[in-house]
C-alpha cells in the first residue's frame, strides 16, 4: 500500500480524497494555486505545495509542476481527482514513466475511451448499443447533411475532445445544422484546441443514466448499479439519484451488464463510469464512458456501503477486489444535489466571494461534501460548485422529504446559490412522479 | 520565583511583581527591541525572562525595572514569539525574490563549487543566483532584478514551492 499520495486537484474532491487517506493511514501532500492558499482543508494534509498562480494552465494542470510537488513531497502515487487532468492519458503516462503511480486507469484504456469516436467503436465491438450516427468525426458540412437526413432529425453534432456539455449543437433541420455544425466546430477548437466533431441522433426527451464500475488489475470488474442524472442545465447535472426511479428491473441488469462488458472490451481499471442514453421506450444506448471518479460518486456510496476513493487507492496499489459482484447490495434511495454558487435570478452568474454565514444541514440520512465554510473566499477561477448534499433513505419518498428538510436547512450568506432551484425540484410534481427527461429543467423550471 | 511570561493588553492589571535590584549589565538592545514590541501590538505591560536576567517593562510613564532572578529555565516561547513578533524592520524596503518553480533549492553549481551568491553579492538582471532542480533537471535561475543580496532564505537542499521567497535584495 502506498505511504504517502499527491493530490493534483482542489477544492472538495481534494478534500474527500485527504479523508480517505487519513482513514487508511496513507500520508498527503496536496497541491495548490495561490488562489486557493487560505483554504482550510490544505491544514488537513500533512503537506501542502504552491504549484502556481491562479489560472489552472498556471497551475492545477501545469504537469511539470505537480510532478515537482510530487518529487519534493516524495510520494508513490498521484490522485488526479475529476477534471483538471483526471482523464489527460498524456499525465498519466508521464506519472508511470516517473515510477509514480497514478490512481486510475491505463493509459491505453484511457486513451481509447477518451476518444468518443474510438470509444464507439469499442461500444459496437463488445455488442453494446450505440446512439446512431456519424461512423467517425465528420469534417465536411455536405456530409454532415447527408448524415443528418440518412438518421433523421434532430441531430447533435458533438465534440470528439469534448466533456462537460461544451461543443455541442443540436439541429432540427438542414439550416441549424448548417449553422450548428460551424459553431461546434468553432467552439471545440476554442476550448479543446480539436475541432473534430461527430453526429449522432439526438434523442429527445431522454434520460441519462450512468453506471459505476470498478476493475482491478486481477481481471475482476463489477457494477456497482446506475446513477440517474437527468436533471440537467446547459447539459450540467443538477440532481443525481440511485436507483432510477423509472428504470425496469429487467432494463438496469442489462444496462449494468452491458457497462461491464463495454470496459472489460476497453481493458479498464480502477474506477469508471458508463453514461448511457435511455428513450422512453427504455431502449439505451451508450453515450461515454468518464475514465475518473465522478462528482456523483457519493449517490453509489450511499446504497452500496462502498467508499469509492478508497477501493481507487486499492486497485492502484495492486490489491484484488475483495467481492464479487453477487456481494454488490444495493440498499434504500440516495439523492444528491450539487450546490453551485450561481445567481438563478441571473442566469445562473458565477457569484465568487466571501461567505460570511454559513450553516450547513445534518441529521439523519444527510451527507454534505464540501471544502466550504464561513469566511471562505470563493475564487474565480474554478468551476461554481462549493458542495454536494446528498441524502440516503429507505424509499424515495424519504429521501426527497429528508432532502427537502435539508435544503431549507441550508442556509448560505451573502452567496447566491443553486439551493433555490434545487428547494423548486423538490417540490415539482414531474420530478416527484419521475417523469422527467434531459431538457426539463430548461423547458419547465426555467422556462426556456 | 516566577518566571511565567505574561503579555496583557490594555491596562488589565497584571501580577504584583516587586522591585528588584538590578544585577549585571543591562541588555540595553533587548528593552529597545522589547519597547519597540510593545509600541507595535499596543501592549502596556510585558515580562521577559532568559536564563538569570527578568525584563519587566510597563507602558505608560511607569518606571522601567530590569533586575536578575534566581536561575531560570531556558528562553521561554514568549521570549521567543517576543522575537519572532518583532517587527522585522531590517526587511522593509527590501525586495524579495520567489521561486517561479517546484523543486529542491541548490545554492552553488555543484557540491564542490561556491555558491552563486552570498550576503553582500551585487546582482543584475542577468545574474545567475541558484539552482532549482525538478524531475532530476536542473534549471539555473536568474536574478532578474538588480540591487545587492541583504538575506539568503533557503538552505541548500531545501524543497521550495512556487512563490517561496528565496532571497532578499536591497535595490
Amino acid at each position: 500500500m502506498f505511504s504517502k499520495i499527491l493530490i493534483a486537484n482542489r477544492g472538495e474532491i481534494a478534500l474527500r480524497i485527504i479523508r480517505a487517506c487519513r482513514e487508511m493511514g496513507i500520508k498527503t501532500a496536496v497541491v495548490y494555486s495561490t488562489a486557493d492558499e487560505n483554504a482550510a482543508y490544505l491544514k488537513l494534509a500533512d503537506q501542502a505545495i504552491c504549484i502556481g498562480n491562479p489560472p489552472p494552465g498556471d497551475s492545477y494542470l501545469r504537469i511539470d509542476r505537480i510532478m515537482s510537488a510530487a518529487e519534493v513531497a516524495d510520494v508513490q502515487a498521484i490522485h488526479p481527482g475529476y477534471g483538471f487532468l483526471a482523464e489527460n492519458d498524456h499525465f498519466a503516462e508521464v506519472c508511470r514513466e516517473c515510477k509514480i503511480e497514478f490512481i486510475g486507469p491505463p493509459v491505453s484504456a484511457m486513451a481509447a475511451l477518451g476518444d468518443k469516436v474510438q470509444a464507439k467503436k469499442i461500444a459496437r465491438k463488445a455488442k453494446v448499443p450505440t446512439v446512431p450516427g456519424s461512423e467517425g468525426a465528420v469534417d465536411d458540412e455536405k456530409i454532415a447533411l447527408k448524415i443528418a437526413e440518412e438518421i433523421g432529425y434532430p441531430v447533435i453534432i458533438k465534440a470528439a475532445a469534448g466533456g462537460g456539455g461544451r461543443g455541442m449543437r443540436v439541429a432540427h433541420n438542414n439550416v441549424s445544422l448548417r449553422a450548428g455544425f460551424q459553431a461546434a466546430r468553432a467552439e471545440a477548437e476554442n476550448a479543446f484546441k480539436d475541432s473534430t466533431v461527430y453526429i449522432e441522433k439526438y434523442v429527445e426527451f431522454g434520460r441519462h443514466v450512468e453506471v459505476q464500475i470498478l476493475a482491478d488489475n486481477h481481471g475482476n470488474t463489477v457494477h456497482l448499479f446506475e446513477r440517474d442524472c437527468t436533471l440537467q442545465r446547459r447539459h450540467q447535472k443538477l440532481v443525481e439519484e440511485s436507483p432510477s426511479p423509472v428504470l425496469r428491473e429487467d432494463v438496469r441488469q442489462d444496462l449494468c451488464a452491458a457497462a461491464v462488458r463495454l470496459v472489460k472490451a476497453a481493458g479498464y481499471t480502477n474506477a469508471g463510469t458508463v453514461e448511457f442514453l435511455v428513450d422512453k421506450d427504455q431502449k439505451f444506448y451508450v453515450l461515454e464512458v468518464n475514465a475518473r471518479i465522478q462528482v456523483e460518486h457519493p449517490v453509489t456510496e450511499s446504497i452500496t456501503g462502498i467508499d469509492l476513493i478508497k477501493e481507487q487507492i486499492r486497485i492502484a496499489a495492486g490489491e484484488k477486489l475483495g467481492y464479487s459482484q453477487k456481494d454488490i447490495k444495493r440498499s434504500g434511495h440516495a439523492i444528491e444535489c450539487r450546490i453551485n454558487a450561481e445567481d438563478p435570478a441571473r442566469n445562473f452568474a458565477p457569484c465568487p466571494g466571501t461567505i460570511l454565514e454559513l450553516r450547513l444541514p445534518g441529521g439523519p440520512g444527510v451527507r454534505i461534501d464540501s471544502h466550504v465554510y464561513a469566511g471562505y473566499r470563493i475564487p474565480p477561477n474554478y468551476d461554481s460548485m462549493i458542495g454536494k448534499l446528498i441524502v440516503h433513505r429507505p424509499t424515495r419518498e424519504l429521501a426527497i422529504a429528508t432532502m427537502r428538510r435539508a435544503l431549507r436547512e441550508f442556509h448560505i450568506s451573502p452567496i447566491q446559490t443553486t439551493i433555490p432551484l434545487h428547494q423548486q425540484i423538490m417540490n415539482n410534481s414531474n420530478f416527484l412522479s419521475g417523469d422527467v427527461d434531459t431538457g426539463f429543467i430548461e423547458r419547465s423550471l426555467l422556462g426556456k | 520565583m516566577n518566571d511565567k511570561k505574561t503579555k496583557r493588553k490594555n491596562g488589565s492589571a497584571g501580577p504584583a511583581t516587586p522591585a528588584g535590584a538590578v544585577g549585571g549589565p543591562m541588555d540595553v538592545g533587548m528593552v529597545e527591541k522589547l519597547v519597540r514590541l510593545m509600541k507595535v501590538n499596543d501592549l502596556t505591560f510585558i515580562e521577559v525572562a532568559e536564563g538569570d536576567r527578568r525584563i519587566l517593562l510597563k507602558r505608560g510613564g511607569e518606571t522601567v525595572t530590569t533586575f536578575a532572578a534566581a536561575p531560570a529555565p531556558q528562553p521561554s516561547a514568549a521570549a521567543q514569539k517576543a522575537a519572532a513578533v518583532e517587527p522585522p524592520n531590517e526587511d522593509e524596503g527590501l525586495i524579495p525574490i520567489k521561486s517561479i518553480m517546484v523543486g529542491t533549492f541548490y545554492a552553488a553549481a555543484s557540491p564542490e563549487a561556491p555558491a552563486f551568491v552570498s550576503v553582500g553579492s551585487k546582482i543584475n538582471a542577468d545574474s545567475d543566483i541558484c539552482i532549482i532542480e525538478a524531475m532530476k533537471v536542473f534549471n539555473t535561475i536568474k536574478a532578474e532584478c538588480s540591487g545587492t543580496i541583504a538575506r539568503v532564505l533557503v538552505t541548500n537542499g531545501q524543497s521550495v514551492e512556487f512563490g517561496q521567497p528565496l532571497f532578499l535584495i536591497k535595490p
